[in-house]
């Protein structure tokens, strides 16, 4: 496989990823701000922008924290090189150059999903902002099944390989900010604020059925941690996605008959996540570790890069 | 022009009284499909070839741009008989072609036996001295050729253009009728017609065909100049089908003559390379040094004889429209018999008379530059103002050896579904040829372009033309197959 295609494949994964998470945290927002039990209000907006690392090009276009103006520049604003509208360009963009690589359906699934945003321009009120947060989760699911239904060849796990490193930032960058920014000092851990704030995050990464599964608990903040770090069976976790990282590379490896720094970087961190309990995070800071988690997975994207000559 | 009406391919002269003996049954189809009907087949084509991206980039608008070329339902048909003439006239003549080429890079004997002016060759800004000497792989230089047809009568076709550097629209030859036997597949139990889906397959086994290396499995590569290019689709969806590597200049690179391609596991080594990129910018080091869409050293590697070039650089020669008018000369001179298909009568406004008749009846007749492509650079002259006439002869007057003159052709029409109904548009066509090893080989059908605006004779898609189905009818009918039943009991 030429090493631009590899590329493109790779970054046709992280950005359909990057635009469906952006999708799930805008309505998640604007589930914590309509349905919680006070209005979350701006601190909402806040942080969705924070986690999105999205706050200071939002503070350039001079607009005020509101959800109209929020969900515009996370969804549609050109200028924001993270908003869904710019995933959508650069991951058809990649498609395209690389259709030979892709089966029609999954070139279909990213086309449709760009030409169904192409002439948007306002998102429009909640609930026009929820129906379209709906579609590109629709459009989102039905690329991801276009993917497992190619040949398990070297096209399908770069695809892979880019959406798990992709989802295992987004998963850490969700904690994270929610975490801290949050639980404003005055309130009580456990108290309606904070129980809102943590079935937040579940929502963004679809997991408060799954919670309750594993747990039979109310919510806790440890056994969250618990849950979209440690907890393998959990496909947006941290660990899931390190574990399908490894699996990927491991599988690139063995088509292409040799293996190198990104497998032993990807192998070495799950095996440490692996090890790992909550109560040692917490213990250790939760945010220290999440930040090292973070700038550990743009090391390996870097590792990924150099080992698959993506540069020329 | 005006005298008689144009020729229809279905209802022949007689303007819609009977229909052509053969045509009979494509005509009750027109006639008994409801053109609602025919209108929502269309609309779902057309929304399909949306969703697939079957677009072609319009320059100087954005992506959102993209636009597709408009598709119609009803297709062209021609007899078995029609198009084995049509067949052994294109061999013919894409054997001439590359006899022409050789010979032109080579010996040059056409021009010391005075066959054709020789200023009119060594002047051309298509030839490249670069190559001379050089003998492609097997001695192929145009690998595949576009030729373009008209047709004006029952028996009259003409060779209207021949394009010989890098054709394109097989892709639509190939959709378009995927998207036929979806649409209408009643068609196809009316017809027996001859598959054209093998075109990619033959396509590659001439790549293999002409590789400079024996022994060893050949590998192929298409190179496109990338995904901004108004025919990328075409290019992804011919490496796609035929299975090899779609190449940007990126992607190659050149160490002691050899090309490589880089790979997540190394360089690989080409053989050839299907190239859809032209001469002036397939290597900065030999053509145009500002150019980033090539490859440097490729051009070293082909002198070299490493790596073979489709179609080779330097066909651009044999399909001016300068050479153009030569062509029956050239086809006589190297097959030694007659072109079965005519030329257009073409006047050289280069040779004084032909100028002076030129200029005597602008308002008669097609003016083109003899380097212009896509319906640019070109007077109509039937339907051209005023103004476009006098800003022509100024032209023509100040710089005539760029220019050509033919005839306006009433050019052949077809039934074609339009807001008001089927309705007769001009239409041309385009075969490609595949000239390997082992010889010409070329699929039955090709690209009909129809100007889907009344009476007008401009069918390029940047002009707003669009396109149909070509069927060729197969000699011998398919026989509906009785079911088993019977066949058991029959004897």
């Amino acid at each position: 496989m030429l090493a631009r295609t590899a590329a493109s494949l790779y970054w046709l994964g992280r950005y359909v990823e990057r635009a469906e998470f952006t999708a799930r945290l805008i309505e998640a927002t604007m589930r914590l701000d309509l349905l919680s039990a006070r209005p979350a209000g701006t601190g909402a907006w806040e942080s969705a922008l924070a986690v999105a690392a999205a706050e200071d090009g939002f503070w350039l276009t001079g607009s005020t924290i509101e959800p109209e103006a929020v969900t515009a520049y996370l969804a549609l604003d050109g200028a924001n090189p993270n908003s869904i509208r710019s995933c959508l360009d650069a991951a058809r963009s990649n498609a395209k150059s690389v259709r030979t690589a892709l089966t029609r359906e999954a070139w279909e699934a990213i086309n449709r999903a760009w030409l169904g945003l192409r002439d948007r321009r306002a998102a429009g009120g909640a609930a026009a902002t929820l129906a379209l947060a709906e579609r590109l989760r629709a459009e989102a699911r039905g690329f991801e099944g276009a993917l497992h239904r190619m040949l398990r060849n070297e096209a399908s796990a770069f695809v892979r390989l880019g959406a798990a490193v992709e989802r295992a930032d987004n998963t850490a960058r969700l904690i994270d900010v929610k975490y801290h920014l949050l639980l404003p000092e005055s309130e009580q851990v456990g108290g309606p604020i904070d129980r809102d704030q943590w079935t937040t995050i579940l929502h963004t990464v679809s997991a408060v059925t799954a919670y309750r599964w594993l747990y039979r608990d109310g919510l806790k903040p440890g056994l969250v941690v618990d849950l979209l770090v440690l907890r393998a069976e959990m496909p947006r976790s941290i660990a899931a996605s390190s574990e399908e990282i490894v699996a990927l590379l491991g599988a690139l490896g063995r088509r292409l008959g040799r293996q190198g720094e990104a497998d032993r970087m990807a192998r070495l961190r799950h095996a440490t996540i692996g090890r790992a309990t909550v109560n040692g995070i917490i213990a250790g800071g939760l945010h220290e570790f999440l930040q090292a988690f973070i700038a550990e997975n743009s090391r390996l994207d870097a590792a990924i890069a150099h080992q698959f000559r993506f540069l020329a | 022009m005006e005298t008689r009406a144009a020729f229809d391919e279905v209802w022949g002269h007689s303007s819609g009284t009977a229909a052509r003996a053969e045509f009979e049954t494509l005509a009750r189809w027109i006639a008994e499909t409801p053109a609602a009907e025919l209108h929502r087949r269309q609309h779902a084509a057309e929304a399909a070839f949306r969703q697939l991206g079957i677009t072609f980039a319009v320059y100087g608008e954005d992506e959102a741009a993209e636009r597709i070329i408009p598709f119609d339902i009803v297709p062209r048909i021609f007899s078995a008989s029609e198009w084995r003439k049509l067949e052994r006239g294109l061999e013919q003549r894409v054997t001439a072609i590359n006899a022409f080429l050789a010979d032109m890079y080579g010996p040059r004997h056409i021009l010391r036996d005075g066959v054709i002016p020789a200023d009119l060759l060594l002047a051309n800004p298509q030839l490249r001295p670069q190559v001379a000497g050089v003998r492609p792989p097997h001695g192929v230089y145009a690998h595949i050729c576009g030729i373009d047809m008209v047709r004006v009568g029952a028996d009259e076709f003409y060779v209207l253009e021949d394009n010989a550097r890098t054709p394109s629209g097989v892709s639509y030859m190939l959709e378009n009728r995927e998207a036929m036997i979806r649409l209408c597949p009643e068609l196809f139990e009316l017809f027996a017609v001859e598959p054209v889906d093998h075109y990619t397959d033959l396509l590659l086994s001439t790549l293999q065909s002409v590789t400079p290396r024996a022994g060893t499995e050949p590998v192929c590569v298409l190179l496109t100049p990338g995904h901004f290019n108004s025919a990328f689709y075409e290019h992804s969806f011919l490496a796609d089908a035929m299975g090899i590597e779609l190449v940007e200049a990126a992607d190659l690179e050149v160490d002691d003559d050899i090309v490589w391609m880089r790979t997540i596991q190394g360089r690989v080594r080409v053989d050839v390379i299907y190239r859809r990129i032209d001469d002036e910018f397939i290597d900065p080091l030999l053509f145009r040094p500002d150019s980033m869409l090539g490859v440097p050293g490729l051009m070293a590697a082909y002198l070299a004889g490493n790596v073979t070039l489709a179609n080779a650089p330097g066909t651009g020669i044999a399909d001016d429209k300068a050479i153009y008018s030569y062509m029956p000369e050239i086809v006589k001179y190297y097959t030694g018999s007659d072109a079965m298909l005519p030329n257009v009568q073409t006047f050289r406004c280069r040779e004084p008379e032909a100028l002076r008749y030129t200029l005597d009846r602008l308002e008669t007749l097609v003016v083109k530059l003899v380097d212009g492509s896509g319906g640019y650079g070109m007077l109509v002259g039937p339907t051209a103002s005023a103004a476009e006439i006098e800003r022509f002869r100024a032209a023509l007057v100040a710089e005539p050896h760029r220019y050509i003159a033919q005839p306006t052709l009433a050019l052949s029409t077809v039934p074609t579904l339009t807001e008001a109904g089927i309705a007769p548009r001009h239409v041309d066509f385009r075969p490609f040829c595949l000239t390997g090893a082992q010889g010409v080989k070329i699929v039955p059908g090709g690209l009909t372009r129809v100007a889907l605006r009344e009476g007008s004779l401009v069918v390029n898609s940047s002009q707003g033309g669009g396109t149909k189905d070509s069927l060729i009818l197969s000699d011998s009918p398919r026989r509906r197959q009785a079911p088993v039943g019977a066949l058991r009991y029959a004897g």
